[in-house]
Parts: C-alpha cells; structure tokens; sequence
C-alpha cells in the first residue's frame, strides 16, 4: 500500500505544481456552475407557474428537474474532461524516458498502476466534491432528497473511474499524450453511444449492447436507483482498463 | 559480484546481444565498450530488469535477474542513458521520490538523500528546479538518483555523454571515488575513459563478446611486438640508418620528423638506442616507449584483425 501511495503522491504533485488540475478543476466546475444555474432558473420559472395550480405544484420535484438532468450534464463533461487528466500518466514518463527509473525500481507494475490511478480519483473526487457546493442553495431554499443524490454523485463517480481506466490504458499505448487523449475520447463516446445499435438490434445482441453502454447504467443511478449490476459494471470496467494496461506494459518490454 | 553467462537478446528477428558472457569481481569499475548498437544498453538493460533476455543467465550479487528481480532492483542503482529525470520537480524532492521508490524506510530518508546530495556535489543546486538546472548538473543527478540507496552495484550508462571537458573529468572523479564500496560497470565509446577510470574491459561487437579482463592482461596477450619513438636534432635520415644497425631492432620507420623503432617482445633496446644517438651526436631530444594504447587495442579487437 505504501508503494501504491509514494506514486500516488507524486502524480498529485505532478497535477498540482503543475496547472493541470487546476485549469481542469476551474473550467469543470464553471461549466457544471452554468449548467446548474440554467437548470435552476427554469426550475424556478416551472414553479411560479404551476403555483397557479395546487395539484401539479405537488408535481415539481427538484431531484428529477434539476438534478437529474444536471448529472447528465456533468458525466459528459467529465467525458470530456478526464482524458486529459489521464494523458500524461504513461505517456510522459516513456516520453521523458522516466519509465525506465519506474520499471527497475522494486515496485511492481500493478503498484505503478494503481498508485496513478488512485492519484486521478482523487482529482476526480475533488471534483465532484467541490460541486457540492452548489447543493447549499439547493437545501437552503428547497428541500430536495439527499439519498438520491449522493446516489447520483455515487455513479457519476464510478463512471469517471472507468473513464479514468480506459485513459490510464491509452496512455499506456502512446509516447503521444495528444494521441492518448484523441483515442480515450473516442473510445468513451463510443461506449457512450453504443446501445443507439441496439435499437435495430434483436435478442441477444440487443442485451449485450444495452449492457456495455455507459449510459444505461448511468441512466439509473441518476433516478436514484442502486442497482449491483451497475455497480458491478464499473467496477468490471475500471478492472478491464487496468488489466490492459498492464497487459501492454508487460508485453512491451517482453517484445 | 555480476555474472553473465551466455545471454541472448532478440528484438524480433534482430539479434543485439548473443552469447555474452562476463564477470565483474567486487569493488571494481569495468568499462563496457564497442561501436554504437554494439549491444551495451541492451545488456545494461538486461541486467537492471528492464528487459527480459531470450536466453542465458545473469546474476548481480548472490541474486538471478531473471528469478529474484526484485531483490536485485533492491541491491542495484541504474544511470540510464537518457536521464530518467521529472523536469517539474526539484532536485531534492526528487531524491526523495527516488529514496521512496527504492523502500528506503522513512527514518532513514533524509540521512540517504542528505549523502547522495553531498557525494554527487549537488549542494548548491539541491531547491531547484531540474528543468533549470545545467546539463551537467542534470548528469550530476542522475548518479545521485543511482545511489541514493546505497546500492552495492551500479550500472551506468554512458555517464560522461554530453559533457564539457571539465564535467567529464569531474564525473569520472566522482566515479572513481565510488570504488572499492560499489562493484561499478560504465558503458562508453570514448576510450580514454576506460584507461583513466576502469579496472577491466568487456568490448562487444555486434552483441558480441570481442574480448574481456584487466587492462593490463588484455594489452599483454595483444601486444606483439615492442618499440620506442625517438626524435633528433639534426640528420634524422643518417640517425635512421644507423639506428638499424643495432642488433635485435626489427625496423625503423620515420614518421615526419620522428623515428619509430621496433623490436621483438621481451627485450629493452632503449639504452642502445640512446648511446648510439648521444656517440655520434645526432641530438636526443626525445625517446618514448611506444606503448600499445587502449585505442590501438579497441581498434584491433573491433575491426576483427585479431581473433582470440
């Protein structure tokens, strides 16, 4: 664990003395501050209309109105957001030829892995974290359901976990940190839009398309459903992401 | 201390190291020479872990690199070629990632880090950047980072490469004065460096194994014939003539203006040669052993004029 933690922080020294995170931690949480501020004033318009209408008043609920849609916002933000932060994590250190002190130091792989996945969550939870912040008004002038939403919160990190696995895996493959970023975009809005194909799919193809999709699994945990199925599916994403990526190291230097 | 016995490297079809091998004894610097893709990285590589090997063995200390690398990283520092160095970070608190890397316990960071400052001579640049540093700063790190855990070998590749006359003499001060406490092998192609910092050679051609052993054992078995260089005053063309009259000189060849006299292997003609100069008054100026250098030996062994 110790070994995992001496990468770990020296990723997140590397993130923060440089301007990395904090241009993508500041840009992330204007765009989420825009979105949520829109998505509040058409709350606040919807009110005042129904506010005619005693029974559709009882209708209005902040968690689907605001929140629902804002977790949809926010994981594609992250789509965009997080291959950068993963771009540099393997792709800098064989380009500045700092793979070679990593790979004949006695850590293993795996605990070079995890030690810069672990330093990415950790961004990402301060991320998300720090959006938190806009719930104050929230529950200062209303009086939303806090179990579904740190259910949102829940998948909306789950779902960076992967994100940050399959970029961890690009930047595996490439010196390029351009290159790494360009093919985690793709291959996440790929995964992202797949289950489109499932509508002119049949049986069992059908299934299996529904399944892989982020957005599914996403889906249901904006709706404040807790459903191990989706925890599982993150959490086999995140693993196949990592295990790749440890496939590449090994066989490069197997080659 | 490092064993290699019959390893071979293929990268693919190509084969850059095949059927090396070689001992390093405790305590001392051997130099690793040959022609650029000779095959010395590969088999530095090879024997921090970097890389596997298709076959053979390798051991460093009582340790198979193959079977316990990671008690081997433990007991071994690595200067690579190119400095494995993060441009963001300064030099102290670089140290200490590498200290930390290393599973130096935490009590005895500061101390390592502390010696590693103090022998590379890294004490006026330690709070700052890397990437502001001079180049041969930069190197000066880069042996630091090898021996921040005070490892009983070190593998240093190319150590004086892309520094001014004056750091170069420096790094090799620096690694001489490691001797004796770490068992050192240095990769190089400049020959002069192996006469002034090593105790033995490996040369590899083509990956490989050309020759290998002390300096001294290595000049003995190819030296084939012996000679001093003399230069005159006046008459040089009389001098040479005269001069092949002495008997057991070989030959006598005049070289602009200074005569290269040659004589068979376990004889010393300088006494002679010196009296007949100084009788008929030709004007010593100077009479130098021709000694077999380390270049004439590399180029030997290298363009394959000598089969061992």
């Amino acid at each position: 664990m110790n070994n995992i933690w001496v990468v770990t922080k020296k990723e997140l020294r590397a993130y923060f003395t440089s301007p990395i995170a904090y241009v993508v931690i500041t840009v992330f949480l204007v765009l989420v501050g825009f979105f949520f501020y829109s998505m509040i004033s058409w709350f606040n318009n919807q009110s005042m209309q129904m506010a005619q209408n005693q029974y559709s008043y009882q209708q209005l609920n902040i968690n689907q109105m605001v929140y629902n849609p804002l977790f949809h916002n926010i994981s594609i933000i992250l789509l965009l957001m997080l291959p950068l932060l993963t771009m540099r994590l393997f792709s800098e250190e064989k380009k500045i030829g700092t793979e070679e002190l990593l790979y004949t130091s006695p850590l293993s792989v795996t605990q070079i892995i995890l030690g810069k996945f672990l330093a990415s969550l950790i961004v990402l939870f301060a991320m998300l974290v720090l959006t938190g912040v806009l719930s104050l008004f929230t529950f200062l002038y209303g009086n939303p359901e806090v179990i579904p939403i740190l259910n949102g919160y829940l998948g909306l990190f789950l779902m960076g976990a992967s994100f940050i696995a399959i970029g961890i895996f690009f930047s595996s493959l490439t010196e390029n940190q351009i290159v790494s970023a360009i093919l985690t975009f793709g291959a996440l809005l790929l995964f992202w839009i797949i289950n489109w194909a499932s509508y002119s799919a049949v049986g069992f193809v059908k299934d299996v398309l529904n399944y892989v999709s982020f957005f599914q699994h996403f889906d249901n945990m904006t709706q404040g459903i807790l459903d191990t199925t989706d925890l599982v599916y993150y959490a086999s994403f995140s693993f196949f992401g990592l295990f790749l990526t440890h496939s590449v190291i090994q066989s490069k230097r197997w080659r | 201390m490092i064993a290699v016995e019959h390893l071979t490297k293929k990268y693919g079809d190509l084969l850059a190291v095949s059927d090396l091998s070689f001992k390093v004894e405790k305590g001392k610097i051997w130099g690793f020479l040959g022609p650029n893709a000779a095959g010395k990285t590969t088999t530095m590589r090879i024997l921090t872990g970097y890389l596997p090997a298709t076959d053979g063995k390798a051991s460093v200390g009582k340790f198979d690199v193959f079977e316990q690398p990671n008690e081997v990283k433990q007991i071994l520092g690595y200067l690579p070629e190119t400095l494995p160095l993060y441009p963001d970070m300064t030099v102290t608190e670089y140290l200490n990632f590498v200290a930390s890397i290393k599973k130096i316990p935490s009590a005895k960071k500061k101390e390592a880090v502390g010696k590693a400052i103090k022998v590379s001579g890294l004490d006026q640049v330690k709070g700052r950047l890397i990437k502001n540093i001079s180049r041969g700063f930069k190197q000066r790190v880069g042996i630091a980072q090898a021996l921040v855990h005070d490892p009983q070998v070190l593998i240093l590749d190319e150590p004086t490469i892309g520094l001014d006359p004056a750091q170069i003499i420096e790094i090799r001060q620096l690694i001489k004065s490691l001797k004796g406490e770490h068992t050192i092998i240095l990769s190089t192609h400049i020959l002069a460096e192996v006469t002034q910092t090593c105790d033995g050679v490996v040369i590899i051609k083509e990956g490989k194994l050309m020759a290998s052993g002390s300096l001294e054992e290595l000049t003995a078995s190819f030296r084939t014939k012996e000679g001093a260089v003399v230069r005159v005053r006046r008459n040089i063309q009389d001098a040479a003539v005269l001069l092949r009259t002495i008997p057991g000189v070989e030959k006598v060849n005049r070289e602009d203006n200074e005569l290269k006299i040659e004589w068979k292997p376990g004889q010393d003609l300088r006494d002679d040669i010196a009296k007949l100069i100084l009788e008929r008054q030709f004007g010593l100026l100077e009479l130098r052993p021709m000694a077999m250098s380390i270049e004439d030996l590399y180029l030997k062994i290298v363009s394959g004029d000598v089969e061992q």
